[in-house]
């Protein structure tokens, strides 16, 4: 493929596509290793009340207020999952599943009650996002990436998911040994003067953010699958936690693109006329990759 | 008058033996529900000195040592560790739990958990340094761990995870150790490679503090006991305080006499050294 073809079609899909991957799998692996992996399900049942409180308030469908309310309602959640959780002494995957579903039903009722029938939320979007929709047709080629005028135009979506992904980068790097070893051993970490809540409580909070941004552009299919898929295929690959989380940042790369290609040309290849939502492709690609680990990586027990 | 004689004989002011007290507690009391499980102790470690902590299970020993690291809010009294609260002198304690909490299946290798007794030195961003592995693989040498040093943590047997936690427990670097039950589990030849190392520190200046369990070990390895049952119930040097008498205090008579005539002879073998 051409790049006058490509770059227009193909190349911002394909770069948020990897954003969202690496930005979920990054802290996947800490939540995954607290066993709390399934923050990322609870996040995305959970900003469906966000979005509309968010729509109700303003009375409009934009982006912006509905990502401020899927934010809100994300952070309501973690808070409540974490309240239920030490006063409760409730096991976390408990504690999310009173939360989410609680927040969820919410939602239907507040929708249900609302005058919103006039408002398009289809539950298609919500799950399978709309990534292959995010083109840039102001580019002509591989040169429009030095173009200003054709950057301008280039989706928000794009810089927003980087932007995110810099954040969890930045967070999961300065704080690469605390979290270390208080998801080893957090009796430990607290002799040694850490914080364990408040850390614990910032790592939920940055994945809430990664996944609220992830969400918008591509559904909560991806959002769920790669919190868990590349974190558990990587842990397969090793014993060390560097190499863990290295590995996971391959995996999920490797599925946004694989996932991507496979669903825009896989069908075609198989004679078929139509292409397959990339945003569920990818999902099953990071789910092969865990197979494939359970099968053969070396690490596994 | 008598009073006068007392402190022209040396004796130190409470205040001044909790200054140079490298662990002092005063006044503590500890409860996690409605029955305290530690009421209105007071201790003074030695410094430079091994201290056994010893009393009948549910004495309250773990949770002591709990509170004097800060791990647990006491609802009464004071921790000073060299005088000053413990939270301004966590660089000096190293603490090895009776069971470790720790996620066995966590992908990390036995000198990685070694490393992380590094933290204090390293901080949040400091590069891991050749010396600072050397320093770890030093402390793995030191209990007999250097030949596991790039196993996976959970693949050890129990006194070999032991081991690699006392390990990191050296890595710390730390003045006052407190060590909860170090011997429970272990082979005969383990402990005496772990009693090594602690006469080490020992003899190196540091202060060890153990809980410990087997009474009839108590006086080959340790200059001071600590008797608890609940509430303090006696402290001192071994000669003077590890005896019959203190020790069915502290046990409420629970000893089997057997245990007791075992006991006695090793107390009275040692008294007549
Ligand atoms: N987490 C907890 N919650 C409630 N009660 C506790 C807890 N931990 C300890 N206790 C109680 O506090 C008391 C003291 O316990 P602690 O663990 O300090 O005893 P110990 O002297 O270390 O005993 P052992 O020799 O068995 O280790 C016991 O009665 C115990 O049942
Ligand atoms: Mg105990």
């Amino acid at each position: 493929m051409s790049g006058s073809e490509f770059v227009p079609l193909s190349l911002v899909p394909m770069l948020i596509g990897v954003c969202v991957a690496v930005a979920c799998a990054l802290p996947g692996n800490f939540l995954l290793l607290r066993r709390q992996a399934l923050i990322g399900d609870a996040i995305s049942h959970v900003v469906l009340p966000g979005i509309v409180v968010a729509f109700l308030l303003t009375g409009i469908v934009a982006s912006l207020p509905m990502l401020l309310g899927a934010a809100g309602a994300a952070l309501v959640a973690v808070a409540a999952i974490e309240a239920i959780r030490r006063l409760g002494k409730i096991e976390p995957g408990a504690a999310m599943g009173v939360v989410f579903t609680t927040m969820f039903a919410g939602g239907v009722l507040l929708l249900e009650m609302s005058d919103t029938s006039a408002v398009h939320l289809d539950v298609e979007h919500a799950l399978y996002g709309n990534l292959e929709s995010l083109i840039w047709l102001d580019a002509t080629g591989w040169s429009s990436l030095w173009d200003p005028q054709a950057l301008a135009y280039l989706p928000v979506e794009l810089p927003r998911m980087a932007g995110a992904l810099g954040l969890v980068a930045l967070f999961i790097a300065v704080f690469w040994r605390p979290l270390k070893i208080s998801t080893f051993d957090e009796g430990f970490a607290r002799t040694m003067g850490m914080q364990t809540g408040p850390l614990g409580l910032a790592l939920v909070v940055v994945a809430a953010i990664a996944a609220v941004a992830a969400f918008d552009a591509v559904g909560s299919i991806i959002v769920i699958a790669m919190f868990i898929c590349p974190p558990a295929a990587a842990r397969l690959m090793t014993n060390r936690l560097e190499t863990q989380v290295a590995w996971s940042v391959v995996f999920a790369t490797v599925a946004a693109v694989a996932g991507y290609v496979l669903a825009g040309y896989g069908p075609l290849w198989l004679g078929a006329a139509d292409s397959v939502s990339a945003a569920g492709m990818i999902a099953t690609v990071s789910g092969v990759l865990v197979a494939g680990a359970a099968l053969m990586g070396p690490a596994r027990r | 008058m008598n009073l006068k004689l007392a402190r022209d004989n040396g004796a130190a002011t409470d205040a001044e033996r909790r200054l140079a007290s490298p662990l002092a507690v005063r006044g503590l009391t500890v409860s996690y529900g409605q029955k305290p499980a530690v009421f209105s102790v007071d201790m003074t470690v030695r410094a430079g000195h091994m201290t056994a902590i010893i009393g009948p299970n549910g004495a309250g020993k773990s949770t002591l040592l709990k509170a004097a690291l800060g791990i647990l809010k006491p609802l009464a009294g004071t921790v000073t560790v060299l005088g000053q609260p413990v939270a301004w002198r966590r660089d000096h304690i190293a603490y090895v739990p009776q069971r470790a909490s720790v996620d066995w299946d966590f992908p990390t290798r036995v000198i990685d958990v070694v490393l992380m007794g590094m933290y204090g030195q390293l901080g949040l961003l400091g590069r891991v340094r050749p010396r600072h592995r050397a320093q770890a693989m030093d402390c793995l040498e030191r209990v007999g761990m250097a030949d596991f040093a790039t196993r996976q943590i959970g693949q050890l047997s129990g006194g070999q995870q032991q081991r690699v936690f006392l390990a990191r427990a050296l890595a710390q670097g730390a003045d006052l150790y407190l060590l909860d039950e170090p011997f429970a589990g272990v082979d005969a030849a383990t402990e005496q490679a772990i009693i090594t190392v602690l006469k080490g520190l020992r003899d190196a200046g540091k202060t060890v503090v153990a809980v410990h369990h087997d009474l009839s070990t108590v006086r080959d390895y340790f200059d001071d006991v600590f008797l608890i049952n609940t509430q303090a119930v006696a402290e001192g040097p071994v000669e003077t305080t590890f005896t019959q008498e203190n020790l069915q205090t502290a046990y409420g008579g629970r000893l089997a006499g057997a245990q007791m005539d075992a006991l006695a002879e090793t107390l009275s073998g040692t008294s007549a050294r």
